[in-house]
């Protein structure tokens, strides 16, 4: 059993640069828009494209580091961009192999995308929908397609944040409250409908974390706005 | 020095009100009054919320002898090199500075529960309106046939944190070349199910990088334990021939050691070892003991407050309860903490009382970036804490997830220790 699943990691260890070699400067458009909808998790891009959990990336070439108006960025994005640095394809292309090797300290918790291959699939369809965020219909369809799951009468629900209190003792057992992250993703200052949203997709096992769909899979929907409204105000 | 000094003070008051006023002690300004016993995942969760949540609104003491606390969670991987000592290592300065927490390094000599009093090592006198008792486990006196605490600088046991984990890892690191480590695994129940098989994971991870030729040997008494098919699944791939398991079909519950020869006896067959970590029988600290809250080895407790059923001013958490489904983990503790702290404030002050949730997750690492996970939710019934939901990682995963996994059980550990400790 062991032996021909070896032999087929060595295979694909032998492959790699092969590929990569003369595609990481054109990337394939439509390969990375398969890539994206895991991006658009968190980042949003187009016309009226806002900040989510990350910062929206309408015309990301070129723009400098930490310059999305109203994204609160870590000190370090801030810092960098305060020191004149400013997104090109090279730039791009090393902070999504590794955010957190790339810029210590960055709020970006993706792991990074180790095939150089999907790093350049991904960027080329990011140039050209930043370059022309107009172009892109805003129902672009997901596969995540959390936005449109959630019943607007759930999203409608207001929390108690009281309730909200006590509920996130068991979220503070692994995310920490002070908005820290080392491993596990900063839940504190959510805006409150993205927080209802991804709670949702756990709940509905949209999203795939086994932790995550066990926790969300047993709160109610008032559990949930009152968690989302207790998480939001604590980053005030 | 201003912690000395400032239980001195209460020493003496407290000699002066015990002997001229039974019924009060010291001035409270009629807050109500918790006492803590016990600063690990229960005791300090329990009482950070406690002051956090009643906004200085109740008195908080928490009694723990250790000045600083050296979890036992991550303490394997201390043992293998992938953290150092000083990283697992805590201390309750943020409890005292910024929650108002009176942390008193002292051990609990007596609890008399008819006048609600903790008597200290010292002679002073806490009363209180609640008392928390979250003392971790204590061994059970002769369970394991030739050991006793005074053998456990040869035959340590390392499963409280702190100077045995030091001594279990100097050991493995001066076993001969080739030479024997041999584990006596523990009895159900005990403190973290996934814990002897994730040790013996860390420790094979090290003899394979220093002492390739070296054998490890477990005696188990039993048949099946937590998270088996994983473990065994790595061992396999990273440890092939290393690792030897006698379940209680091959003895491994027939077992006597020697500490004075470094030999132990498994049905019958004497095995000469170099390093030997016996992990004894368990029952709830001995504090229980003391507070009469005990039945058979553990505290019985209401689910739904973490009262004990002896007595409804005592609470008790964590290893030293026996409350159901729940294992004995320092996230089960810290889950029951928050359950208990809504109950006590509830009762003291009137706030607001929820529904108790319980949550655990246990993450072991089996070698290099490779984490599993197992875990659970519960909820309260009149009965027990009962299992509602839970998952397990799968054998055959791939090195990804299971590098995600190790990562999310580091923050995991930043989490749950900032929840302690401030």
């Amino acid at each position: 059993m062991a032996a021909p699943r070896i032999f087929a990691a060595l295979a694909v260890t032998l492959l790699a640069p092969a590929l990569s070699a003369g595609a990481s400067e054109f990337g394939d458009v439509e390969r990375g828009a398969e890539y994206w909808k895991q991006c658009r998790t968190c980042h949003r891009i187009g016309p009226n494209a806002s900040n989510k959990v990350g910062p929206n990336l309408n015309f990301i070439f070129g723009r400098p580091f930490g310059a999305a108006e109203g994204y609160r960025y870590s000190k370090a994005m801030l810092a960098a961009g305060e020191a004149g640095r400013v997104w090109d394809l090279d730039q791009l292309d090393a902070y999504i192999t590794d955010p957190r090797d790339f810029l210590k300290g960055t709020k970006m918790t993706f792991k990074g995308i180790q095939n150089p291959q999907e790093r350049a699939d991904v960027l080329a369809w990011l140039r050209e929908n930043s370059d022309n965020p107009q172009n892109i219909p805003e129902a672009a369809p997901t596969a995540i397609g959390t936005d449109h799951s959630v019943d607007p009468a759930i999203l409608a629900i207001v929390g108690d944040p009281e309730y909200g209190e006590y509920l996130s003792s068991e979220c503070l057992t692994c995310h920490r409250a002070d908005g820290e992250m080392e491993g596990i993703p900063s839940v504190t200052g959510w805006p409150e409908e993205d927080f209802v949203i991804a709670m949702h997709a756990y709940k509905d096992k949209v999203r795939e974390h086994p932790v995550m769909q066990m926790m969300a899979g047993r709160l109610s929907n008032d559990e949930i706005a009152s968690l989302a409204t207790y998480f939001r105000a604590l980053g005030e | 020095m201003k912690l000395n000094r400032r239980h001195f003070i209460g020493s003496s008051a407290a000699a002066t009100a015990a002997l001229a006023a039974p019924t009060v002690w010291g001035d409270n300004h009629g807050k109500p009054r918790v006492v803590v016993i016990g600063g690990g995942a229960g005791g300090a969760t329990v009482a950070r919320y406690l002051a956090k949540d009643s906004k200085g609104g109740i008195e908080v003491t928490l009694v723990e002898p250790s000045r600083k606390y050296y979890t036992c969670f991550f303490s394997n991987l201390y043992i293998a090199g992938f953290r150092d000592l000083a990283s697992i290592g805590h201390s309750y300065g943020t409890l005292a500075s910024d929650y108002g927490i009176n942390v008193i390094h002292e051990f609990a000599i007596g609890i008399d529960r008819d006048t609600k009093r903790v008597t200290l090592s010292s002679g002073s006198v806490l009363p209180y309106d609640r008392l928390v008792l979250a003392p971790g486990i204590d061994f059970v006196d002769g369970a394991m046939p030739g050991w006793d605490v005074t053998a456990q600088n040869a035959m340590p046991h390392a499963y409280k944190g702190g100077s045995q984990t030091e001594l279990l890892k100097r050991q493995i690191e001066a076993m001969p070349e080739g030479g024997l480590f041999c584990m006596i695994a523990p009895p159900n129940p005990f403190r973290c199910p996934p814990g002897p098989y994730e040790r013996i994971s860390m420790i094979a991870h090290k003899l394979s990088e220093v002492n390739p030729t070296a054998k490890i040997l477990i005696a188990d008494p039993k048949e099946k334990y937590s998270k088996q098919a994983l473990f065994e699944e790595g061992w396999q791939a990273h440890y092939a021939g290393m690792i030897d398991r006698l379940g209680p079909d091959f003895g491994g519950g027939n077992v006597r050691v020697n500490p004075r020869d470094m030999t132990v006896d498994i049905d019958g067959e004497v095995n000469k070892v170099d390093v030997c970590n016996v992990i004894p029988a368990q029952k709830a600290g001995r504090v229980c003991e003391m507070a009469g809250v005990t039945e058979g080895n553990w505290a019985p407790v209401v689910p739904a407050t973490m009262q004990s059923r002896v007595d409804e001013n005592i609470h008790v958490l964590g290893d030293a309860t026996n409350q159901g489904d729940m294992p004995k983990s320092g996230f089960a503790a810290n889950s029951q903490a928050k359950v208990a702290a809504m109950a006590i404030r509830g009762a003291l002050t009137g706030s607001k009382v929820f529904p108790a949730k319980f949550t655990n997750t246990c993450w072991s690492l089996i070698s290099t970036d490779n984490g599993v996970k197992v875990g659970a939710t519960y909820e309260a019934t009149e009965e027990k804490i009962a299992k509602v939901d839970g998952f397990i990682s799968q054998t055959g995963e791939d090195a990804e997830l299971r590098k995600a996994t190790f990562e999310e059980s580091v923050g995991w550990y930043s989490g749950i220790t900032t929840d302690m400790f401030g």
